[in-house]
């Protein structure tokens, strides 16, 4: 379990998260949502201490990450994985090598047993045949499936997704969903996944977190979202569904 | 109000920098232990910083220590002055000062910018956020190899100087008639000092600390895109060139 409490973040004069608050429960999946520029990426380097709050707490399984030595953060950072915005793939490496980064440094596993692994995790992502290729050589999509691949690489028990599916067509996108809500069952893992795609939060969450302007506006389970009138968080799912073109009748 | 903001600008700046880079520093050295987090990159760098150095760093010190030579001639062309002397002015200069410091500004440009540049890029695209989320200790993974790279190859780089730039002085006082070679060193081993050679390599060992050091920092705290980048990438061939001199002149005036 993982509890955010009322942090505040500053970048300069700019107060980028104000007070925030949230709680991540074992085994679900958590959507973040909010326009861009919220501060949803913010919040999320918060939760794996790659930025600290000045007030507030951040703590994982009782925890609190920024109390204790960074040693113990790294630990601490082994149960997630994480998918940055831009895929962050090491861009050294093949998208092989990059699945192939985290078995390599974290278990003893033998060359064999990495080809398998690895080649499970690509083929999840349905990238099997682009191994070899370097990440320049990878279209923008791809890049971002390598990256989940390599995020999922260690069986996490917490997977921080930062806008999975944007800049995916939808039928990639769709099994990037499909994968998730995967992994969530068959792993018990607990997601949080940022995104902008309110076809994505339906399709896999189980609560949403609306951030706006810094603010922790509206927290609350799918059900909830759909019966709120509140009018932030119904201008901000209207926009979306304008966007996909899909309005939401049931 | 302005001896304020002189005060941000001429104090605080540097006051913080030295702050964030001795903090660097004593993160990665506290990685030292931790010899299998570096070891794979600690090889590759001694190739790119050291064997892939070799034969521009050989070039230049060929064409100074020729140099050298052929301005010593000329200098003290004078029939009461014994040939030889070119061999004993040549040879200390190369090994106390041109060997190091010619292969340091060669490694400020090659190796500082690369280094920066390298780093940089991976600051700005998260790669850096990446090996630390997933519990990698990033200093000790990307900076303390390059910093030991550094110290470890530059004195090979040195040696190899010395020994590139002498010949080259060799060569052309013999072949262009300023000095026969058995003159030269002859010279040279009349007035030749033990601690010289010395000398050269406890330089060699700070210039190669210098220039890894304040190139990763660079690298490391770059912010911004692009634009970021070409600013750390030149701060560090800048930087490096800079603090060379000065621990140069540091050295020379404490052992010497
Ligand atoms: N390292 C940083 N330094 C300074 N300002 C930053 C930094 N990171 C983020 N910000 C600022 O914080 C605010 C929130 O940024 P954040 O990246 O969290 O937005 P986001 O909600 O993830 O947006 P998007 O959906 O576009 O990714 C922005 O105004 C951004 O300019
Ligand atoms: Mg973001």
């Amino acid at each position: 379990m993982i509890t955010i409490e009322s942090i505040n973040k500053h970048f300069g004069d700019k107060h980028v998260l104000v007070d925030v608050s949230l709680e991540i429960f074992e085994g679900e999946t958590l959507a973040i949502i909010g326009r861009s520029g919220s501060g949803k990426t913010v919040l999320m380097k918060h939760i794996i201490g790659l930025m600290q709050p000045e007030s507030g707490r951040v703590t994982v399984d009782g925890t609190d990450i920024n109390r204790i030595s960074y040693t113990e953060l790294r630990r601490v950072r082994r149960q997630f994985g994480v998918l940055f915005q831009g895929g962050a793939l090491f861009d050294s490496l093949s998208a092989f090598e990059n699945v192939a980064f985290p078995l390599r440094t974290f278990t003893s596993m033998d060359e064999r047993e990495i080809i398998k692994e690895v080649h499970i995790c690509l083929e999840m992502v349905d990238l099997v045949d682009v191994g070899s290729k370097m990440p320049a050589e990878l279209s923008g999509g791809m890049k971002k499936r390598v990256a989940l691949a390599r995020a999922v690489a260690l069986k996490p028990r917490y997977i921080l997704y930062d806008e999975p599916t944007s800049g995916l067509d939808p039928e990639t996108s769709n099994t990037i969903d499909e994968l998730i809500k995967g992994l969530t069952d068959q792993l018990n893992v607990t997601s949080i996944v940022i995104t902008h795609d309110m076809h994505s939060v339906l399709s896999i969450a189980d609560r949403a977190a609306l951030i706006y302007m810094g603010r922790m506006h509206w927290v609350g389970s799918i059900q909830e979202l759909h019966s709120s009138d509140d009018q932030i968080l119904n201008d901000f799912v209207k926009a979306n569904e304008y966007q996909i073109g899909n309005p939401k009748e049931e | 109000m302005l001896h304020v903001l002189a005060y941000r600008k001429l104090i605080q700046g540097p006051v913080k920098a030295l702050g964030r880079y001795s903090m660097l520093l004593i993160h990665a050295g506290s990685a030292l232990p931790d010899f299998s987090t570096y070891r794979k990159n600690l090889f590759s760098q001694m190739v790119q910083i050291g064997v892939e150095s070799i034969p521009i760093v050989a070039l230049a010190a060929a064409f100074s220590g020729a140099v050298t030579t052929v301005q010593t001639s000329y200098q003290l062309v004078s029939p009461f002055l014994p040939k030889s002397i070119i061999g004993s002015i040549v040879v200390p200069s190369m090994i106390l000062e041109l060997g190091v410091v010619v292969t340091g500004f060669i490694l400020a440009g090659r190796v500082g910018a690369r280094i920066a540049a390298e780093l940089g890029t991976m600051r700005v695209t998260e790669q850096i956020d990446a090996l630390e989320a997933m519990g990698l200790n990033s200093i000790g993974y990307l900076i303390l190899p390059r910093v030991l790279a550094g110290i470890l190859m530059f004195p090979v780089l040195y040696v190899v100087a010395c020994f590139v730039g002498i010949s080259g002085g060799i060569l052309v006082g013999h072949f262009f008639g300023f000095v026969p070679a058995g003159e030269f060193l002859q010279g040279a081993r009349e007035f030749f000092q033990p601690f010289d050679p010395i000398f050269g390599l406890i330089k060699s060992f700070v210039f190669g600390f210098t220039i890894t050091s304040i190139s990763c920092y660079k690298g490391y705290f770059t912010l911004g895109g692009a634009e970021g980048v070409g600013q750390s990438t030149t701060q560090a061939a800048v930087s490096s060139c800079v603090f060379i001199l000065v621990a140069d002149l540091i050295l020379a005036a404490t052992l010497l």
